[in-house]
């Protein structure tokens, strides 16, 4: 991936761009619908989701409420595994540790596992400033690699293309990046999977460092998880010498067992499957009694702050810290379902983003963060399917206050100002009866010259002849002139 | 049982046939309303946009407006939702322990008008007649903040003369969404004009909701388009009897 987030505008002028490209449009109604319609068909399959859920949601919210605790004793089982683990602050410092491990192997190019946390810092990038090529080997990622293009959607980051793209990536791209897409590439599914699996096979066959991140990473046992449909990751986790896994830190569970209500809730909410076709679990190095060691001989974990325990700081924002990337909120929302992920301006988009963006950033010193809690009509349908129970529309209304509260006292904006006018009025009902005598004037008026916002798509209702207080003062609550 | 009405700013100054409907109806069912004039709003256009501190003054106003009352009836669920789920993140945030015990005083009492019918007075059949071909778009915080359920779909399924057809893609959002209308206008609208492609493919020639706020956005729409499609709220459709509609009877 050679594009960047950087310099996006706020969501509102995205937004609007994105509504206007109508191939995105179909694509994403269509691709949403499918995954919402699957998600929904194998859920209510479950007898107790609602307790699924509760378990899973308690499984993530044990381990960050004793987050200290348990990332000390997964380091410490990691590390009696026989796996390296480094510690890093920022983007900065993980990017800056992956880098100096492939270039202790000379290693020229990395293969990767589709994995948020390094889209999140921009890992390609740093590698590839310092001349080391990451080839992503996941079918989406590779469409989004070799079409220049940024990734959005979580789970399927290339929910924007349509299979007619994908093949014009392929045939014009390809040959750029390893071996080219044949001279008869259709747009068949399977022809373009084809592809893609001959042109993986030799990066994964000649590689000798692999890079993923994790979806769960057990402190009791010191196991990483990886969770995958296409065995790409498999390939990716066995194959090199050298493993490096970045794992944010609130990927941490205490307990195996914690892992079983999570991984059965993942696959359903996510890809609307009873059961991924790929769990990768590895602990350190596979030491075998007898001959060389099995898989990768040199293991490495990054264990990647950036941002999380400022997040974990927020009362009630600290659970979105519990999301296991399922992305079922993306498929529900109605927002990301017209604009597509791009809008959003980070590699997690959608409700999710929404939320995690300002959370890990802070608001109040980027108007495009700032933006975000706002991009939503807080419809309430990504808490409904959250496997996790996040409570995305109250967090987004917590962060919107927090956006406030940090532009106070500076020159109010005309928001801020009618604000205080509405709380003002709304104050005293005298006050506001006041006002509703001018009503008619006032929507008339509006009908005419209000808000292009509004009255741009939308017609305002005719106003009454009086306010409904006026007529119960009139009619004594309609029993003067009810019949 | 001492029962209010919470009329709504929205229904006040621009709907008050709504509310006239709601009196009519529970007057009709054998209960009287009283009608607080101390009220104004519940404050949750300031909440949803952040203006937290704004909100303050307007929550103080609507507990003492309906502070000792049984039951307090909105013909609103984003208004309910708001008292009962947003109120108390507004008193705490005042640090005022005495509005904190009022909040949790009356908010438990605050009630969506299907759920009151339904739940409190216990009917479904409301004697309402009302013949028209109709669809009913489910508003997003009935169904989720509420959890109303099905109650304003068996009161209309009650109704006498009635055509009610399925709207699809009933459960997503109008692209109302309060202040997100104007902030994210593209996108409401957007969403709106699904909402409203979707309405016309019923051939209804009414689409009611519990709502006046999203169906000014969604009759906004309809009307823009010429549509020969207009928004009614769900307490104007139970109030309407064999005498007439409410239009017709309270005008």
């Amino acid at each position: 991936m050679s594009g960047t987030f950087v310099g996006m505008p706020a969501f509102p002028t995205a937004a609007r761009e994105a509504l206007a490209d109508s191939q995105l449009r179909h694509n994403l109604a269509h691709a949403t619908g499918t995954i919402r319609a699957k998600r929904a068909k194998v859920v209510a399959e479950v007898e107790d989701w609602e307790g699924l859920r509760l378990a899973g949601a308690a499984a993530k919210e044990r381990a960050l409420l004793d987050l200290d605790t348990q990332l000390v004793r997964l380091e410490e089982t990691l590390t009696a595994n026989g796996a390296t683990v480094h510690w890093a602050r920022d983007a900065a410092e993980a990017n800056a540790i992956v880098a100096s491990i492939a270039k202790a192997h000379a290693a020229e190019e990395v293969i990767k596992v589709k994995s948020m946390v390094t889209q999140e810092i921009g890992l390609n990038e740093a590698l590839a400033a310092e001349g080391i090529a990451a080839w992503e080997t996941d079918l989406a990622e590779l469409i989004v690699q070799l079409g220049d293009d940024l990734p959005s959607h979580i789970l399927v980051p290339a929910i924007h293309r349509n299979r007619a793209e994908i093949r014009e990536i392929f045939r014009t791209k390809m040959a750029a990046a390893g071996r080219p897409a044949p001279a008869d590439l259709t747009d068949e599914p399977v022809v373009l999977a084809a592809a893609a699996r001959a042109h993986l096979r030799e990066k994964f066959l000649r590689a000798k460092v692999g890079v993923s991140g994790a979806n769960f990473a057990v402190a009791e046992t010191g196991t990483l998880v990886v969770v995958e449909s296409e065995g790409n990751g498999r390939m990716c986790l066995t194959l090199p010498e050298v493993l490096v896994s970045v794992v944010g830190i609130e990927k941490v569970v205490s307990r195996w067992e914690d892992l079983d209500p999570l991984l059965r809730l993942l696959p359903r909410s996510s890809t609307g499957e009873r059961m991924n076709p790929y769990t990768s679990t590895w602990s350190g190095i596979h030491a075998q009694e007898e001959g060389p060691n099995d898989g990768p001989q040199e293991v490495h974990v990054v264990l990647l702050d950036n941002g999380r325990t400022r997040a974990l700081a927020d009362e009630v924002g600290r659970q979105a810290l519990r999301c296991i990337r399922c992305s079922a909120c993306l498929n529900v929302c109605p927002v990301y379902e017209r604009t597509g992920g791009h809008a959003y301006g980070s590699v997690y988009p959608g409700p999710i983003g929404a939320i995690l963006n300002p959370l890990l950033k802070g608001v109040g010193h980027d108007d495009q963060i700032d933006s975000l809690p706002y991009a939503s009509s807080l419809c309430g349908a990504c808490f409904e399917v959250c496997p996790v129970r996040i409570d995305i529309p109250s967090v987004l209304v917590d962060q919107r206050a927090q956006v406030v509260d940090a532009h106070r006292g500076g020159v109010p904006k005309p928001e801020a100002v009618a604000m205080k006018g509405a709380a003002y009025v709304l104050g005293r009902s005298r006050r506001l009866s006041a006002l509703e005598r001018l009503t008619g004037l006032g929507m008339s008026f509006a009908r005419r010259f209000g808000p292009s916002a509004w009255i741009g798509a939308r017609d305002l209702p005719e106003a009454p002849g009086e306010s409904f207080r006026a007529w119960w003062q009139r009619t004594n609550g309609g029993r003067k002139d009810d019949a | 049982m001492r029962v209010a009405l919470m009329v709504t700013c929205i229904n006040d100054a621009l709907y008050p046939s709504t509310g006239q409907a709601v009196v009519r109806l529970l007057r009709r069912l054998g209960v009287e309303v009283d009608f607080p004039q101390a009220q104004t709003c519940c404050g949750q256009p300031m909440v949803n946009t952040g203006y937290l501190d704004e909100a303050v003054p307007v929550v103080r106003t609507f507990v003492d407006a309906f502070a000792g009352y049984d039951a307090v009836v909105t013909p609103s669920g984003s208004c309910a939702g708001s008292a009962r789920h947003q109120h108390s993140i507004v008193a705490r945030r005042s640090g005022d322990q005495a509005l904190e015990n009022a909040v949790a005083e009356v908010a438990p009492k605050v009630y969506e008008l299907s759920e009151f019918l339904v739940d409190v007075l216990g009917v479904t059949d409301v004697g309402a007649y009302f013949p028209h071909r109709v669809t009913y778009h489910p508003t997003c915080h009935s169904l989720r903040m509420l959890g109303v359920g099905d109650r304003p779909r068996r009161l209309l399924e009650a109704v006498h003369g009635i055509r009610l057809v399925d709207l699809p893609g009933a459960d997503q959002c109008c692209g109302f969404g309060g202040t997100f209308a104007v902030k994210n206008a593209d996108t409401s609208v957007a969403m709106g004009a699904d909402k409203a492609r979707h309405i016309r493919e019923t051939g209804a020639e009414i689409v009611v909701a519990g709502d006046n706020s999203c169906l000014t956005h969604i009759g906004g729409m309809l009307s823009r388009q010429r549509s020969g499609v207009r928004t009614v709220h769900l307490a104007e459709i139970l109030a309407s009897t064999e005498a007439g509609s409410i239009e017709e009877t309270l005008r």
